[in-house]
């Protein structure tokens, strides 16, 4: 293998290997987001914490959450 | 971190957007049919706590919230702080509003970036609002056939069963609708159709019976108002959020 093919083979991993991380990425970050999509809606409409509940109370009932 | 920062910002955009609207509109719909039930749920609360009253004289020296969640299904401002009525509430309502809105606009952005990622092009608005509908499907629907929107006031079965079902029944729904709309094939549909109906057969927790001094007439309203209010809100949900994580990812994309 001469010096430039071997050039030549370090330029595509380089090039390959952030563009796959890219795609892997892009799965682990919307999953990311929708996890604390889960979190915020779980806090808002599902915790037992009295104060939460009661200052989401009309939410929760508009929602049709379980309440009460 | 860009498809992050662009789903974030997507979803607090049109979270915020959605949630204040939909708060308009409950001041019109459910909000007031809440305060009329609860005329109905304050009077039948005093009658209960007088006759807790007179029954266990004993009581009183103790701890106000521990006696009401001993002596029956709720837990109803006793003690705890709660906002005062009028302004203070409704903004209460509209953050929460907010908040849920934006929790929900990031579950979808989050299948936007998904979809656009294996598709190779945005979704669209109006493929937005066919996600917002299954939002609709998912969040309002499913569930709300075996627990109905209640008002305050009614009595109903213990809160975690009840929660617990209600999350089966969206993780249920969910999961047939991606099968019928995602694998397209016969068991997979046949699969996806009997997820859909299992909560249904197994059924939702419920009381054996119910005595409530709210009318009837208020709860079918309020079942209606609910719905309505929710069908508004995901289909706006679903188009917004699709509309501006389109755009945020597409300049991300060219940033990159």
């Amino acid at each position: 293998m001469s010096q430039s093919q071997l050039a030549d083979a370090q330029a595509t991993t380089q090039v390959t290997l952030p563009v796959a991380a890219g795609q892997v990425g892009r799965l682990s970050q919307a999953l990311m987001a929708m996890v604390l999509g889960v979190f915020v809606v779980g806090m808002v409409g599902f915790s037992h914490i009295d104060v939460v509940h009661n200052a989401a109370h009309d939410v929760r009932h508009s929602n049709a959450f379980p309440c009460h | 971190m860009s498809t992050f920062r662009s789903i974030v910002f997507a979803s607090v955009i049109s979270g915020f957007i959605a949630g204040l609207l939909v708060t308009v509109v409950q001041q019109f719909g459910t909000v007031p049919l809440i305060l009329k039930a609860e005329v109905f749920e304050k009077a039948a609360e005093t009658h209960r706590h007088d006759a807790a009253l007179a029954v266990q004289p004993a009581a009183t020296g103790h701890d106000h919230a521990g006696h009401e969640h001993g002596a029956g299904d709720h837990d109803h401002g006793a003690g705890a702080w709660e906002p005062r009525d009028g302004f203070e509430r409704n903004a209460y309502t509209a953050a929460a509003n907010v908040l849920t809105a934006i929790g929900f606009a990031l579950l979808l952005a989050g299948f936007f970036a998904v979809r656009s990622g294996t598709t190779g092009a945005s979704v669209p608005w109006h493929e937005g609002l066919l996600w917002g509908l299954a939002g609709f499907a998912v969040f309002t629907l499913a569930p709300g056939l075996g627990l109905p929107p209640e008002l305050p006031g009614v009595p109903s079965a213990p809160l975690l069963s009840r929660q617990i079902w209600w999350l089966a029944a969206v993780l249920a729904t969910s999961g047939g609708l991606a099968l019928i709309a995602f694998r397209r094939t016969v068991p997979a549909a046949i699969s996806g159709v009997i997820l859909l109906t299992l909560p249904h057969l197994i059924g939702a927790p419920e009381l054996a019976n119910i005595e409530t001094n709210v009318p009837s007439s208020l709860t079918h309203q309020f079942v209606t108002a609910v719905t309505v209010t929710s069908l508004v809100f995901w289909t706006l949900l679903g188009g917004l959020t699709s509309t501006v994580f389109a755009r945020f990812d597409r300049s991300a994309e060219q940033r990159a």
